[in-house]
């Protein structure tokens, strides 16, 4: 697989043993934690640093950072907590566990910096269940800051302390949601909370809590050290910096690669080699499959940035690019997506408890020549009633695809009721 | 306050409410599942979204909370769209089994499904089937038919004080279930089945036996611990099928305690006594009212004349407080003056200073907003189970509770100071804490006390009570029945009224029975010099007896002696629903009807009168009791027993309806405490365990089922006469022997052997808190 870096996150991805401190402190690590403790930086600057490199959250949601962390209760007298979210777990993403492997310390060094601006001693890095090889490294990581004196007590001889814990998750899809996550975190089934409150006022053990992407920290000591303007100037404005794309699918080149916000698709298709086998171009999922499929036309117009992807009608997610050539039966994909929500459904909530498995049973039944004509309008409406009617954002993720599929791919569906078989 | 709008209808409402609320407080019904007032917000069943001016999405009602300007719209087409897509998702797996689901008719998923299903399926796949759990003998399960509503779960983390049900498992495969090869084993454990909206949980007593709309339905009032819990008692062809709780928020709320809703079993037991019954030359027959009360009549008459209070009267609290006034009349009619209802108490030193009815002190509902509690001899779960969980919110919110007890019982809250000793040693300790209560404050201790305190020094437990009690606002000193079981009650008593007094803090003894407060109100124990009490009638046994409720075998403080005196009796006249379980103790045996078959009264712990009617007529020849003590009165010629109905009778005692102003007190005329009596060797800890408090709850052998331990000794004692726990061994007290397989208990105090009361095979032992030893059996 493919690593191609950048400026910010995997800009020592390509040296030999990147994930070690003294790797990571030869090419500028810990330099910005020493100046927000050192000169020192007041908690206002660094937030406002933050909002002015236009930092936008990583997983998924890319809500602004500097904003997310400006609500954190300053004076709050009491245990906060900052979270970091490397439950990594939707089908297309793979770069966080890249980032825990080749950068750990960047992931260290952006969650002291941001303890230090919100006033909180205790965090935990939540990593995926299925990566163990990535929680170890980053266990050894967390050693070698400790034993560095970059986490711990009395942080680079100041009155500063923040210390740092992994938590290893077992692979359930829903403790990626944040207020899952943290239920995971407090020993109970990861199931969403219903919001307000949210994690801002009640979190981890109901205090306040901030929860962030591996790579929106990541991207913090380059922020920080570099300043917020110059992040900004490597996208473009209310996208600031760089991005990894972890670029699946049928490309040549499938990997992960940072490159700068705004770049065209086209570019970054180009550089992951182009389609496989010199095939047709037919559609991709932009942002991981919790995103809207979009037709090979539309997407090749977009720029990476949220605000592009986001006007043609899909999300820039995760940046989880799945590409898909002309052999695609988008029936038997939408079938497999529905299964991953079928699944991966926590069974809080009615509506995807229920539903989910009756979306996966419509489309499977459709794939399997058993469609009916009525089961275009039913899966719309299905979809329509799981959308927005659940506690957390798994239920539009579970109705999103299949809008989309049918919005853009509705006649390979027709043709299946018909047929009873594919049309590709 | 916030000015919403909702439904067009303009609504002033408190800031931090739901939507829910709001539309609760003008009456707008909004579909719900999961929504419970007494429970946490969960915002899972998603059948209350609404529409909300402005907002993206429909919005769970329950869930939203209120904002200034607010405009809601619950019965908008969008709105219905999506309370009809929930509801669709939640009958694609719920089974079409009304016919045969005992929720039908009373179902929230059936009754919403009329409004919002549709009228055929969409669904068309495979249905889901979830496997049966084994919740125990009280609760049914039939978890297909569960929509997740998880109240059963969170009534046991926040109610209950206890997470029994849990769910396992992600999304369509998820389930409902208990830990893993177990029960629930709640006191409380069935309010899951009110709570269920569905059939998932439903009654495994009731099981097919009735469909609910065959039910009459009748208000009454539990007869067991002195709480009082309003009932509604369910009947069909005049038989009680089932009792469910009427929600009064004073008193039990929407809850009740297993016991009182299962009881109900005993009810139609095929151990009533439904005919009166003569025993001639040792051998009973069955004869009819006249034959039984003229043979009652004359054989009180016979000897009335025979010595001073030649008739003695056991009651029970548990009966009603018109039954227990007409009882006291006859008895004092007939110039006795012994009479007494408070059989499980033994030490009645203080009756002549005692002020009033014995009661709680306060109302109930202010036991929530305690922020101190000292509880002295209590098993509260299993005496007061909501009580129990009055207090547990208390202390949820901050109260600290302190516990003097022999038995160091798991009351699924947190205790800030305990002492777990002997029951001798509770005196001391509680001298412990007064005296440090007294040099922490400069307070003189009562005159009274002076000379019995001399020499006691509190240790580091009860100075850490003292302190607590000196701080805090609503403070409650709270005695239970192991305090009024007690060798020395007086002692306990005087001790905790000195230290509420000292402290600031209520005194509250906890009604052991549903009419103990009610007995003294009717005057159906000793009122004066010269009375004898229950322990006076046992010492020195009477010519005869009139027994009433009461089965001395099991619900007497020493059966050995109680029995003995009855043995030695000429006469005993049983008035008794069912027939003795035990001892063959009576001569007459008059049935009477328990309280689902007779109008009356109880008092509860905290004063409140709750008069109810009979929910079924009585079974077969039983009669009211208050009927059969008029005809004994009348045919026994004495005046005043001339009434009409039941409410005459209350009248005559009650002219207000109203406990006559004075009628409580936890008060002593005067105190006085002459020192703690150790003794030493071995301490029975007699406690009645939860399901064998009274004749009724008794007969009901379903709860019975669920019954732990009853002989269990601490460690050191087993170690003592060198046997290991789960020996046979041999209990005695005084002449009474009784053969028990002990168990180690680490709760129990040092020196106890604890052998529980009101257990028919122990029914032979004595002293439930007296002198006991254990031997060896080979």
């Amino acid at each position: 697989m493919v690593i191609v870096g950048g400026e910010v996150v995997f800009n020592t991805a390509h040296l030999p043993e990147s994930w070690k401190l003294d790797t990571y402190v030869m090419h500028g690590g810990y330099t910005a934690l020493r100046k927000v403790l050192t000169e020192p930086m007041s908690a206002e600057a660094i937030i406002a640093e933050v909002k002015k490199s236009a930092l936008r959250g990583r997983g998924g949601a890319g809500f602004p950072t500097g904003l997310k962390w400006s609500f954190m209760p300053r004076h709050y007298q009491g245990e906060k907590y900052l979270v970091c979210n490397s439950d990594e777990g939707e089908p297309g993403t793979f770069k966080d566990r890249d980032i825990l492997m080749l950068n750990p310390h960047a992931l260290i060094e952006g969650m002291a910096i941001a303890a230090y601006a919100m006033g909180v001693k205790r965090g935990y890095n939540y990593i995926h269940g299925e990566i163990w090889h990535a929680y170890e490294r980053m266990e050894a990581a967390l050693e070698e800051a400790r034993a560095a004196g970059f986490l711990g007590s009395n942080i680079l001889g100041t009155d500063f302390c923040f210390d740092l814990f992994n938590h290893h998750g077992y692979g359930a899809y829903i403790c990626g949601e944040e207020t899952a996550l943290l239920e995971s975190i407090e020993g109970k089934k990861g199931q969403p909370r219903f919001k307000p409150p949210f994690p801002a006022s009640f979190g981890l053990y109901g205090k306040p809590t901030t929860i962030n992407n591996t790579e929106t920290f990541a991207s913090i000591p380059y922020i920080i050290r570099e300043g917020g303007q110059k992040f900004l100037e490597l996208g473009k404005p209310n996208n600031g910096g760089t991005k990894i794309f972890s670029v699946s699918g049928h490309v040549n080149k499938p990997g992960n690669y940072e490159i700068h916000m705004g770049t065209p698709f086209a570019e970054l298709l180009e550089m992951a080699g182009g389609i496989r086998g010199g095939r047709t171009f037919k559609a991709c999922i932009p942002g991981g499959s919790s995103t809207p499929v979009l037709p090979a036309d539309i997407m090749m117009q977009c720029t990476m940035d949220y605000d592009s992807i986001a006007k043609a009608g899909s999300a820039l997610g995760a940046g989880s690019v799945i590409i898909m050539d002309d052999t695609v039966c988008m029936v038997k994909a939408l079938e497999r997506l529905s299964y991953f929500y079928f699944e991966e459904s926590c069974g809080q909530c009615t509506p995807c408890r229920e539903g989910t498995g009756w979306l996966y049973r419509v489309v499977h039944r459709i794939e399997h020549g058993q469609g009916r004509e009525e089961d275009l309008a039913l899966l719309d409406d299905v979809a329509h009633n799981i959308g927005g009617r659940t506690i957390c954002a798994l239920g539009d993720a579970a109705a999103a695809p299949v809008q989309a599929m049918l919005k853009h791919y509705r006649h390979e569906f027709e043709y299946h009721i018909e047929h009873g078989n594919c049309m590709v | 306050m916030l000015e919403i709008e909702i439904d067009g209808k303009k609504i002033n409402t408190p800031a931090g409410g739901t939507i829910m609320d709001a539309a609760n407080q003008v009456g707008i019904y909004i579909p719900h599942f999961c929504y419970h007032k007494k429970l946490s917000i969960a915002a899972n069943c998603r059948m209350c979204l609404v529409q909300v001016e402005k907002a993206a999405k429909p919005l769970p009602a329950c869930a939203t909370p209120v904002t200034d300007g607010m405009k809601v719209m619950t019965r908008s087409e969008y709105a219905i769209k999506a309370q009809k897509g929930v509801m669709e998702f939640l009958l694609i797996n719920h089974p079409l089994d009304c016919p045969i689901c005992d929720q039908g008719g009373e179902c929230s998923l059936q009754d919403l499904a009329v409004g919002y299903g549709g009228s055929q399926a969409r669904y068309q796949e495979v249905k889901r089937v979830v496997t049966e759990k084994d919740l125990g003998p009280l609760v049914a399960t039939d978890m297909t038919r569960c929509i997740y509503c998880t109240r059963c779960v969170r009534f046991g983390q926040e109610i209950a004080g206890i997470m029994e049900m849990g769910q396992i498992g992600r999304g369509e495969h998820s389930e409902i279930m208990p830990f893993i090869s177990r029960t629930i084993d709640s006191e409380l454990s069935g309010n899951i089945i009110d709570l269920c909206p569905v059939g998932a949980l439903t009654s495994k007593p009731f099981r097919y036996t009735a469909r609910s709309w065959e039910l009459s339905r009748r208000r009454s009032v539990s007869p067991h611990d002195g709480l009082g819990s309003n009932l509604v008692v369910q009947v069909k062809n005049g038989r009680v099928m089932r009792v469910l709780p009427l929600e009064n928020e004073a008193i039990n709320e929407c809850w009740l305690p297993d016991r009182d809703r299962f009881s109900y079993e005993g009810l139609n037991s095929p151990e009533r006594l439904t005919r009166p019954m003569i025993k001639q030359e040792g051998v009973w027959r069955e004869v009819d009212w006249q034959v039984a009360l003229e043979a009652a009549a004359n054989g009180i008459r016979d000897i009335r004349q025979h010595g001073e209070n030649p008739l003695g009267g056991l009651a029970s609290p548990h009966q009603t407080l018109e039954e227990l006034y007409l009882f006291q009349k006859l008895l004092r009619g007939l110039g006795s003056r012994a009479v007494d209802a408070r059989p499980r108490q033994t030490d009645f030193s203080r009756d002549g200073a005692q002020c009033g009815a014995l009661w709680l002190g306060m109302p109930i509902a202010d036991l929530n907003h305690l922020d101190r509690v000292l509880l002295i001899g209590s098993r509260l779960r299993q005496e007061q189970p909501l009580i129990a969980h009055r207090l547990r919110v208390a202390v949820r919110h901050g109260a600290r509770f302190m516990l003097i007890n022999p038995i160091d019982d798991e009351l699924l809250m947190p205790v800030t100071h305990k002492a777990i000793v002997p029951p001798q040693a509770m005196v001391q300790h509680l001298a412990g804490v007064l005296v440090a209560l007294a040099a922490k404050s400069g307070k003189a201790v009562p005159e009274g006390l002076v000379a019995g305190l001399s020499g006691i020094e509190p240790d580091s437990v009860a100075q850490a009570m003292a302190e607590e009690l000196m701080s805090g606002e609503r403070k409650a000193v709270l005695l239970g029945n192991l305090a009024l079981h007690h060798s020395a009650w007086g002692d306990v008593h005087t001790l905790a009224l000195a230290i509420a007094q000292m402290s600031g803090a209520t005194l509250g003894i906890l009604s052991e029975a549903a009419n103990s407060v009610g007995a003294w109100v009717a005057g159906a124990v000793p009122s004066g010099q010269g009375d004898m009490s229950f322990a006076d009638m046992v010492d020195s046994p009477r010519k005869a007896y009139l027994v009433l409720g009461l089965e001395p075998e099991l619900d007497s403080h020493d059966p050995a002696k109680t029995l003995a005196a009855l043995k030695k009796a000429g006469l005993v006249i049983g008035l008794a629903a069912w027939k003795p379980a035990q001892a063959d103790w009576a001569d007459i045996l008059l049935p009477i009807a328990p309280f689902s078959e007779t109008a009356g009264a109880f008092v509860n712990m905290e004063g409140r009168v709750q008069s109810f009617h009979g929910a079924a007529m009585p079974l077969q020849e039983a009669r009211p009791a208050w009927k059969v003590l008029r005809v004994l009165g009348t045919m026994l010629g004495l005046s005043g027993f001339d009434y009409d109905d039941v409410d005459s009778v209350r009248r005559a005692l009650l002219p207000t309806g109203d406990l006559p102003d004075g009628a409580l007190s936890n008060g002593l005329s005067s105190l006085r405490f002459d020192g703690v009596v150790m003794t030493e060797g071995l301490t029975r800890v007699g406690d009645v365990p939860p399901y064998r408090t009274d004749a009724l709850v008794r007969r009901a052998e379903v709860l019975q089922r669920t019954d732990g331990v009853f002989a269990s000794a601490h460690p050191d004692v087993l170690a003592g006469i060198g046997i290991v726990s789960g020996a046979h061994v041999r209990v005695r007290q005084n002449d009474a022997v009784c053969d028990v397989v002990l168990t180690a208990d680490t709760q129990l105090a040092p020196h106890c052997v604890r052998v529980a009361a009101g257990v028919a095979e122990y029914a032979g032992l004595g002293a439930m808190m007296g002198a006991i030893s254990v031997e060896r059996v080979s």
